[in-house]
């Protein structure tokens, strides 16, 4: 070997004991650390500012208010990782919301678990229709859910057309989902936090899984090495849309009032939030923690601008501004890293 | 390190050398090469007299596409099966023909050489084993019974595992993950078992005899490490036919020898190994049967026992070899280009050449080794972090293609589909592109003005097309490049920067671009050629310079170059006799 790399060999379960500079690196490696980092800063400096911050009304709102973002976030991010993306689940969730909370209106005693499974359906049909479009008709995913976003929102102003469902005609075993805690938990926050688990344990410790990452870093060395691309990049639109849907039924129990506008412009916060949560944009890595931690950074701040009695007119640019810093950072961190490793690897050796 | 890494003197046996050495001694497989010797019929300079007429293809399989099995007079081939048979497979894409008669047979526990120029069609066929290409026409056979590959899962269940010649890795994912993809060792709950499979990686590299971590990331891997990686790959899938393209391209001489080591295990325990190489005498050292291909075709299939290296060379190119007389040679005039200590971190560091007018400065070296780099910082695509440019006395702008336009320096570059030529527009667009400030009258462009513009340089540079107006896509790949140099010349540029001018191009028109280089040089302008064909570089260049990671490491004038030379600069060995 000319190019050594004397000093890296060290099998995956390293002792502890191997030196601060492998502990740095590793640290180093987890690209979600960052992420973390500025949560907590943040969570740290507004707590200063404004202790209510921290109160448990304000938490339970804070976890609430993060819950669909977080669930929509991890859809996206199998979508981003295979190198693609779900402009559409915005429109989803809205044309899912409606036709499911409307649900009640004529049938006041349909079981809310079927509320869900029609919302679900909705979801899994938009999805799989993207999903044909990009793995089948091969056009471009932006293109493919751009144009699917603003189809899915004629479908939904269409079929809502000048009504809305108001929260009257919701029973309260619906709208309560959102409102049950546990020890001061909301019930939906934990079911959230282990639906989010195990999609993250899926991406990290499943083949077909794994083979989503390696579409998103090498779509040609993908086909060569036997990944069925179309079909794993299907089923992740299909997750994706099936994951709005549901998050479209959790929206209205939520907001319990629904028109044709719910969820305008929720792809582009929940893509924010995945984005800063270390998932790179054009895929081969990133996970699904670190989306959901995004998701909570962002809906961290649009809380905190509440408390502090900062007008929710700056929520836009600051979250435009955060979005900018945290790509940056990415970029960065990569670009250093990349450069440290060729160093390294032409450093020894000659 | 277990073998050599800190010994670069070290030579031993089994080095890799030049193609077309060794002319002597035909021997049975595994004999050991000598020193240097004197280069076969490769255009070496000064022995015009070496390069012999081809009168078809010598020794007992003297008929191209013999039937399987004719052509192999001893016993085992008579009775065993092939493993796997390609028979009379072609290949086209659009006009390009680039397989017509792609065949080859492998027997259990045989290392089978496939030779031939580039553009001969050997990395076509090799994905047609693959199962990336479906061929046009023809079978393919595996243990006798005809078989579809309908994409590469296919041919890994069926036991072909390919070695790339440019290494397709996964740069997001650790060095196991790229190893195992889409094979990763479960456990209960078809989850991956990550110890096991870093384990496993472990193994193979302990066969390899290197020394990696498998939970490393490969993004920043080094070529030969990539190349490493994939070998890795290939030994994992215990596959029972492993197709080599040219695998030993970036590796060390005791990587190679340990690369040799594995083929003779894999052929013991009966799998069939098609190894790709353009170093003959490597291919004399493993194999034991050879098939070689011409512009597409099987030429000939014969045991390796009966054949020199000169008779692989000759059927291999099938006609005079290309020579370039001293009287077309210009003297070098003015110097024109100056770049001086020129580094982009992590890229290439301290880069210093010069070229004159009427000199043609070859730029040789591994695939990586940043040469396209250095070219493209040069011309102002890339920027760079030290160092600066000189362009006729004036220092060049960093990063402004636009004043190295307005310097004088054009560039053809590597990948020419990409970015030599917007494929969607028509030859003649395609033609003035660079040239529209002359064509243009009030800001329009005029048609006329460029069509005729474009009809006289499809004249001169013998440019083979339908009608002016066709999209440049469907013109064949010599003739493209031809589109990409007229672009240029059209600006009668003072330095030509051209890189792999002759990639994918077919022999005839390789030929046109050689003379029409040296035309442009008698001409005056001053040409920098990237090129990773040895025998073009010792053809075309008339100094020769040497990249390796990053680094000239040699510099030869055109009578002391030979491809062993410029070899060993490139791969490390033998440094400090370089330059």
């Amino acid at each position: 070997m000319t190019t050594a790399v004397t000093q890296r060999q060290e099998p995956a379960g390293a002792p502890p004991g191997a030196g601060s500079r492998r502990l740095t690196e590793r640290v180093f490696r987890i690209r979600e650390s960052g992420i973390i980092a500025v949560l907590l800063v943040f969570v740290a400096v507004t707590t200063s500012i404004q202790p209510s911050f921290l109160n448990e009304q304000n938490l339970q709102f804070l976890l609430i208010n993060t819950t669909v973002f977080a669930l929509l976030a991890l859809g996206e991010t199998m979508v981003v990782v295979s190198r693609n993306v779900d402009l559409s689940i915005g429109s989803v969730l809205g044309l899912s919301a409606y036709v499911s909370a409307s649900l009640f209106g004529p049938h006041p005693g349909i079981p809310v678990p079927v509320v869900f499974l029609v919302g679900l359906g909705i979801g899994l049909a938009c999805g799989i229709g993207n999903g044909l479009m990009v793995a089948i008709g091969r056009v471009p995913s932006l293109v493919v859910t751009l144009a699917t976003l603003y189809i899915i929102r004629g479908i939904d102003i269409l079929v809502v057309g000048g009504n809305e469902v108001v929260a009257q005609s919701l029973p309260n075993s619906f709208t309560n989902i959102p409102r049950a805690t546990v020890l001061g938990i909301p019930y939906l926050a934990i079911a959230i936090a282990v639906v989010i688990g195990v999609g993250a344990y899926y991406l990290r410790s499943f083949r077909s899984g794994r083979e989503l990452y390696a579409i998103g870093s090498n779509p040609e060395a993908a086909r060569l090495a036997g990944i069925p691309v179309g079909r794993r990049v299907l089923v992740a639109f299909t997750v994706s849309g099936g994951i709005a849907g549901l998050a479209g039924v959790l929206w209205a129990a939520q907001y319990q009032t629904i028109d044709s506008t719910a969820g305008t412009g929720y792809e582009l916060t929940v893509i924010s939030a995945v984005v800063v949560g270390g998932v790179a944009i054009f895929g081969g890595s990133g996970s699904a923690v670190g989306a959901a931690i995004g998701a909570l950074l962002l809906s961290s701040i649009n809380s905190a601008l509440n408390v502090l009695g900062i007008s929710s007119l700056w929520l836009e640019a600051i979250s435009g501004f955060l979005l900018l810093v945290a790509i940056t950072l990415d970029r960065v961190i990569s670009v250093r890293l990349q450069a440290a490793l060729r160093r390294r690897s032409a450093g020894v050796g000659t | 390190m277990t073998a050599g890494g800190d010994a670069p003197g070290g030579r031993e046996p089994g080095v890799p050398g030049p193609a077309g050495a060794q002319p002597d001694a035909p021997g049975p497989a595994g004999r050991a090469t000598g020193g240097p010797a004197a280069a076969g019929p490769r255009p070496a300079g000064n022995d015009p007299g070496a390069a012999a007429p081809v009168t078809g293809p010598p020794g007992p399989a003297s008929q191209p596409a013999t039937p399987p099995g004719a052509d192999v007079g001893t016993s085992p081939a008579g009775t065993v099966t092939p493993v796997l048979a390609l028979e009379h497979a072609a290949k086209s894409f659009g006009a390009v023909r680039a397989v017509v008669d792609g065949t080859i047979e492998l027997l259990p526990g045989e290392a089978h050489a496939l030779v031939g120029e580039n553009g001969a069609g050997k990395s076509t066929v090799v994905k047609i084993l693959a199962g990336v290409h479906q061929p046009d026409s023809g079978s393919l056979l595996i243990d006798g019974q005809p078989v579809t590959l309908h994409g590469p899962a296919d041919a890994q269940d069926a036991g072909i595992a390919v070695i790339y010649q440019e290494p397709t890795l996964f740069p997001d994912l650790s060095i196991a993950e790229n190893i195992f993809m889409g094979r990763q060792p479960l456990v209960a709950g078809r989850r991956i078992d990550r110890r096991r499979m870093h384990a496993e990686t472990a193994q193979l590299f302990t066969r390899l005899g290197v020394r990696l971590d498998p939970g490393r990331i490969s993004r920043g891997l080094s070529i030969a490490d990539q190349q490493i990686v994939e070998i890795a790959k290939a030994l994992s899938l215990d596959a029972r036919v492993i197709v080599m393209d040219e695998p030993t391209a970036a590796l060390s001489a005791a990587e190679v020898a340990r690369l040799f080591e594995v083929v003779r295990t894999l052929r013991a325990a009966g799998a069939a190994v098609l190894f790709i190489s353009h170093r003959l005498e490597e291919v004399f050292e493993i194999c034991q049967r050879v098939t070689v291909m011409r512009d597409g075709r099987h030429v000939l299939t014969s045991e390796l026992a009966g054949l020199t290296a000169d008779d692989l060379v000759r059927a291999m190119v099938g006609r005079q070899m290309e020579e370039r007389t001293a009287g077309e040679r210009a003297t070098p005039g003015d110097r024109v280009l100056l770049v001086e200590h020129l580094t982009r971190e992590g890229v290439f560091t301290d880069i210093s050449l010069e070229v004159r007018a009427g000199e043609i400065v070859a730029l040789a070296g591994l695939v990586g080794s940043g040469r396209s780099e250095v070219a493209r910082a040069v011309f102002g695509i890339d920027r760079y972090d030290a160092g600066r440019v000189v362009m006729r006395g004036r220092e060049l702008r960093r990063a402004s293609p636009t004043a190295a336009m307005a310097a004088g320096i054009g560039f053809v570059p590597e990948d020419r589909r990409q970015q030599g030529l917007v494929m969607d527009m028509s030859v003649q667009q395609n033609v003035a592109l660079a040239s529209l400030s002359r064509l243009r009258r009030g800001g329009l462009i005029r048609s006329a003005a460029e069509r005729a513009f474009a009809a006289d340089w499809a004249v001169r540079l013998n440019l083979k097309y339908g009608q002016l107006i066709d999209p440049v896509s469907r013109l064949s790949g010599g003739n493209q490049q031809k589109v990409v140099l007229a672009k240029w010349l059209g600006r009668s540029p003072a330095l030509l920067i051209v890189d792999e001018p002759t990639r994918g191009i077919d022999i005839a028109t390789k030929a046109e671009v050689h003379r029409l280089l040296a035309r442009l040089a008698q001409d005056g302008v001053a040409i920098l050629m990237i090129s990773s064909e040895l025998p073009e570089v010792l053809l075309v260049g008339d100094r020769i310079l040497v990249m390796r990671e990053g680094r000239l490491t040699a510099e030869f004038g055109h009578a002391g170059a030979s491809e062993e030379k410029i070899m060993a600069a490139a791969t490390g060995q033998l440094s400090e006799q370089a330059s």
